[in-house]
């Protein structure tokens, strides 16, 4: 069902934790929907130098945030605002269909840090504020660019 | 964490299905050897055949405390509760020549039920979904109120899949049958065959499904006991097998495994629960001792092998991934273990909340587990719980 690499970030997830006096905060998804992602970052120089993330959800879901927060450590925010869900999905070696929906709730996450890492900062917020509020249903809901498969079978 | 032990293997999912038992695969063999007759047939090895589903018949109907006559031999429960539901209804409709009449069943049945129920929802026919209180008891008050001048069938489970609750049966079939004996009654007992006393007659029920592999079995074998008098239509239609009821040349090494099975789960039913209670009181009580756990279903009135248990702030796709690593095989019924985004209906039936229901777990024990696997799963699942919780942000505060 998943990959090595899926298992591997699962049962070994990387950055685990939570970082004090953190620069950014972003929490996406509701425990209705058994999802939540929440990720801290140090900034400096508008640099992520450090990022940890805690997560209650499925396998895949601690799976795509340990990765998503490999993916952006050390990067620039704006490298960082340009991670995808399929970047996320491609770098675990793929995820079963039904559980895609994972790599979007990490893309959002480190969106929802940013968010509030230009909130602080005083930046312009205008795109960042369209982000879903990170529960499933509304993923399905608003026509974005995710990469999901609409077939689920 | 998945490394710390190496081999351990402990099967706790008793409730999926079962192995077979070797005295089981035993009694099967000469059903694909030698005997190889169709019990329709009239020569020698038809006659042949014939006799072993005869035996096998009565094998089954004096544990479930019937006549051979009323035993009929499916390919599955699934079958046995498609059949059940539907042939009732159909008999009602043609009986009363109308499209429409209605059904009373529960808000925890198993799927094959549920989904069967819904099926005929979507062609007209009216069906009450009685709910259950906070441990999964379907209350009789509730069922005879819901009562109908047009109610075809009751159909409500013996024993709960996901919790262990044992329904009141009896006493349901008492209060519905007092109210219109006409109503037919049915019970899932899928569940409760081969584990707990199971007695048909006993019961007052109209049709009672049951599975083989839930008893040491093999899969692909199934049962439907239907009282004499009760007209059930056909769901299979075929070449006359099983007195016209269910077509289809009859799974003969199933059919004799399952008479089997059921015979040694009978004799060995009151020393194995007793063990098997004292085991799971303990793997209940000591799990309970992790902060925020609840053990759902009925305290008392549960299955002898189930433990089932919801753990607050995790998700139980991930529990159970990591409780597999560490060999031990279990089951929840978190919305991750399926394709839809809801958890279990029947811990929402029992009015958890969304975000507990999405961490639970159930353990379903056997003749099989010792103490000393009771004790490796209470090791293992307290690791799990923290770790998972260590990765969680809920419940921090």
């Amino acid at each position: 069902m998943y990959s090595e690499k899926v298992m591997d970030h699962f049962t070994n997830p990387r950055n685990v934790g939570e970082i004090e006096n953190a620069d950014a905060v972003g929490e996406v998804g509701n425990a209705k929907c058994g999802d939540i992602m929440k990720i801290y970052m140090k900034i400096e120089n508008d640099v992520i130098v450090d990022v940890k993330f805690q997560t209650f959800g499925c396998a895949s879901a601690i799976a795509t945030s340990s990765m998503a927060t490999e993916l952006i450590k050390g990067k620039s925010v704006d490298e960082a605002l340009e991670l995808s869900n399929k970047a996320v999905v491609e770098a675990l070696d793929g995820l079963p269909p039904a559980k895609v929906h994972c790599s979007v709730l990490a893309e959002e996450a480190v969106k929802a840090a940013i968010l509030d890492y230009y909130k602080k900062t005083g930046k312009d917020t205008t795109e960042l504020e369209k982000i879903c509020t990170g529960c499933c249903e509304s993923c399905s809901a608003h026509d974005h660019h995710h990469d999901i498969p609409t077939d689920e079978d | 964490m998945s490394h710390d032990h190496d081999k351990k293997f402990v099967y706790a999912d008793n409730a999926a299905t079962t192995s077979v038992h070797p005295k089981v695969l035993a009694a099967m063999l000469p059903l694909l050897g030698e005997v190889s007759g169709n019990p329709s047939s009239l020569h020698q090895k038809g006659r042949e055949a014939k006799q072993y589903i005869d035996s096998a018949r009565e094998k089954v109907a004096s544990v479930l405390g019937c006549d051979a006559k009323e035993i009929y031999f499916t390919g599955c429960g699934s079958e046995s509760d498609n059949w059940a539901i539907k042939g009732a209804v159909q008999n009602y409709l043609e009986r009363n020549k109308t499209d429409k009449c209605h059904i009373i069943t529960s808000k925890v049945e198993h799927h094959a039920v549920m989904h069967t129920c819904k099926a005929l929802e979507k062609k007209g026919i009216d069906v009450t979904y009685v709910g259950v209180d906070e441990n999964a008891t379907v209350n009789p008050d509730d069922v005879v109120a819901a009562m109908r001048d047009d109610t075809a069938l009751v159909a409500i489970m013996m024993a709960n899949n996901e919790v262990g609750t044992i329904e009141p049966i009896k006493e349901i079939t008492k209060r519905v049958k007092e109210k219109n004996p006409k109503v037919v009654v049915f019970t899932d007992a899928v569940q409760a065959v081969g584990h707990i006393p199971v007695n048909a007659h006993d019961l007052g029920v109209d049709m009672l499904a049951f599975s083989g592999h839930k008893f040491r079995a093999p899969k692909g074998v199934g049962g439907l006991y239907i009282k004499s008098g009760v007209v059930c239509k056909a769901l299979i239609e075929g070449g006359g097998q099983e007195k016209g009821k269910r077509g289809g040349t009859e799974n003969m090494p199933g059919i004799v495994g399952m008479a089997r099975a059921l015979e040694i789960a009978n004799e060995e039913m009151q020393d194995d629960n007793a063990r098997l209670a004292v085991l799971r009181d303990d793997l209940i009580r000591r799990l309970l001792e992790l902060p925020n756990s609840r053990l759902t279903g009925h305290p008392t009135k549960r299955l002898p092998g189930t433990a089932s248990f919801t753990f607050e702030y995790i998700e139980g796709e991930s529990l159970l991934l990591m409780l597999d690593m560490m060999g031990i095989c279990a089951s929840t019924g978190s919305a991750s273990s399926s394709k839809s985004l809801e958890p279990s209906h029947v811990l929402l039936a029992m009015g958890l909340p969304h975000e507990i229901a999405h961490g639970s777990l159930r353990l379903t024990l056997s003749h099989e587990t010792t103490q000393a696997d009771v004790d490796y799963i209470v090791e293992c699942v307290t690791k799990v719980v923290n770790r998972l919780r260590e990765i969680s942000p809920l419940g921090r505060n």
